[in-house]
């Protein structure tokens, strides 16, 4: 069979099936960034307090997962989430039925966990970034801490963090990459299978890497003209 | 006594399977994934010097006047960037054995193993993200000093020797320090295609046993360690390299 016949779409080729798997790995990456976002707002709350254990907890969380391998950070959540789960319940309510997460949520929880470490970081310096005379200014004219932080933090801090944050992005789609080994059937495990039936691992591979390349290209357009309309009316030097 | 039975009476002495973890097997079987070091400082540090050198070539290539060497630097960059490290070693690995040319030929016999195709897919991935640090380095330098460089009759070699590359090299170390903690956790990548690194080992310690957190926690604190010793080096050079650069008297 050509290339042509081995992808076409329906039941004779494998195109529709990566497809799909195409469609999986954007549902994860998109999950596991809201979950990473969500999660570095809480770390880089933790970071920047004055208080020196929330500090140092927000300082473990980002050293630790992006410290150790991707990879392992994956499979110990695929091992530990369940377990965890189990022991919870039976401890906190006393439920003693095997109890077991759906794959997808484990997959996105775990890449979350990586791309939150890596948010928490752009966050912290997109804040770190907005002038203190800003904010002593906003003080001044008897803003409190609430109106201050939407006034004056939000808008700003969006916009320093909007490129690191496309650095994440970047990261995060090609890490769900990893979660094959779960046995999630997105673009990774899906080229596997086709590989391993037909008999032509290049072939498939090659179409993954071609479904990556047009993934990451298509968004780091999105994200160039994200980039423009935040930086609307900002002069630049 | 010797140290190591020393060693495992000090495990025994942990808690083992009544807690929540199991400390005693922890203790116990670190030295066993700790075999699995030397082979993953190997793939690190070879494939960073191997990459290192690509990368040059292709930094080179990238800021040349010549549009057929740029596009095909670019082209390169955007690839490796672009897809995972997974699917790369997969293809290195898995997608090559389907050529004729390359299963009938020599080439197999270098193809065939594990070892050979994580550190090419190693090696060409992390040349592209090395050619774009040592690009920004190189494209760091002040045009000024370049200059005056030149008038005083610095050409060539010289001009990169003497001027143009120790600035670039201390403008990029930071990022280079970056790709290097990348490239110590990229390895756990090839326990995949059976390659017996830290993971590898890991993964079959858990086959025979079935306790998954407590040996990917070792293996985790080992690359956590690994990874703690890099910054400390990348720290120490830049410490040494950008002396100048600091502020002269801190009192």
């Amino acid at each position: 069979m050509n290339y042509l016949d081995l992808l076409s779409l329906g039941d004779t080729g494998w195109g529709d099936e990566m497809l799909l798997g195409a469609l999986m790995t954007i549902l994860v990456s998109l999950s596991a960034m809201a979950i990473g976002l969500f999660f570095s707002i809480f770390a880089t709350m933790a970071k920047l307090s004055s208080s020196a254990i929330s500090r140092s907890i927000g300082n473990i969380y980002t050293t630790i997962v992006r410290g150790i391998p991707e990879l392992l950070v994956i499979y110990l959540l695929y091992f530990g989430a369940n377990n965890a789960i189990m022991g919870i319940a039976k401890g906190v309510f006393g439920y003693n039925q095997y109890i077991e997460l759906p794959v997808f949520f484990i997959a996105a929880l775990a890449v979350g966990l990586i791309s939150g470490a890596y948010s928490t970081e752009v966050i912290r310096g997109a804040f770190l970034a907005v002038p203190k005379g800003q904010i002593e200014a906003a003080q001044s004219v008897g803003m409190h801490k609430f109106l201050i932080f939407h006034r004056i933090l939000v808008p700003q801090v969006l916009r320093f963090a909007l490129p690191g944050l496309g650095n994440v992005w970047q990261l995060t789609l090609k890490d769900t990459a990893l979660i094959m080994v779960t046995g999630l059937v997105e673009i990774m495990r899906q080229a596997h299978i086709a590989a391993g039936s037909t008999h032509e691992p290049f072939t498939f591979y090659i179409t993954a890497a071609l479904l990556f390349l047009t993934l990451s290209s298509a968004s780091s357009r999105v994200l160039n003209i994200a980039e423009n309309w935040a930086n609307k009316g900002i002069r630049r030097a | 006594m010797s140290i190591s039975s020393s060693y495992f009476q000090m495990c025994d002495a942990l808690p083992g399977r009544e807690g929540i973890l199991n400390f005693n097997l922890m203790c116990n079987k670190l030295p066993d994934l700790m075999k699995g070091l030397p082979l993953t400082l190997e793939l690190v540090v070879i494939s960073l010097l191997a990459g290192f050198c690509l990368a040059v070539v292709i930094a080179l290539m990238r800021i040349s006047n010549n549009r057929v060497l740029d596009i095909s630097a670019r082209t390169y960059v955007l690839y490796f960037r672009g897809t995972p490290l997974l699917v790369q070693i997969f293809l290195v690995y898995y997608g090559l054995g389907q050529f004729e040319l390359i299963k009938e030929t020599f080439l197999w016999s270098f193809f065939r193993e594990a070892y050979w195709c994580g550190i090419l897919a190693l090696t060409l991935n992390t040349a592209a993200y090395t050619a774009e640090i040592i690009r920004g380095g190189l494209q760091s330098v002040p045009h000024g000093q370049i200059e005056a460089a030149r008038a005083i009759g610095m050409s060539g070699i010289l001009l990169y020797r003497r001027i143009i590359f120790p600035i670039a090299f201390r403008q990029a170390l930071p990022a280079y320090g970056n790709e290097m903690i990348i490239m110590v956790k990229a390895t756990s990548l090839v326990s995949i295609i059976t390659l017996m690194e830290i993971t590898g080992i890991a993964r079959y310690i858990i086959g025979k046993y079935w306790t998954p957190i407590e040996i990917f926690l070792i293996a985790g604190i080992i690359y956590l360690a690994l990874n703690y010793l890099v910054t400390q080096l990348v720290k120490f050079a830049e410490n040494k390299f950008t002396k100048y650069l600091q502020p002269a008297n801190k009192n």
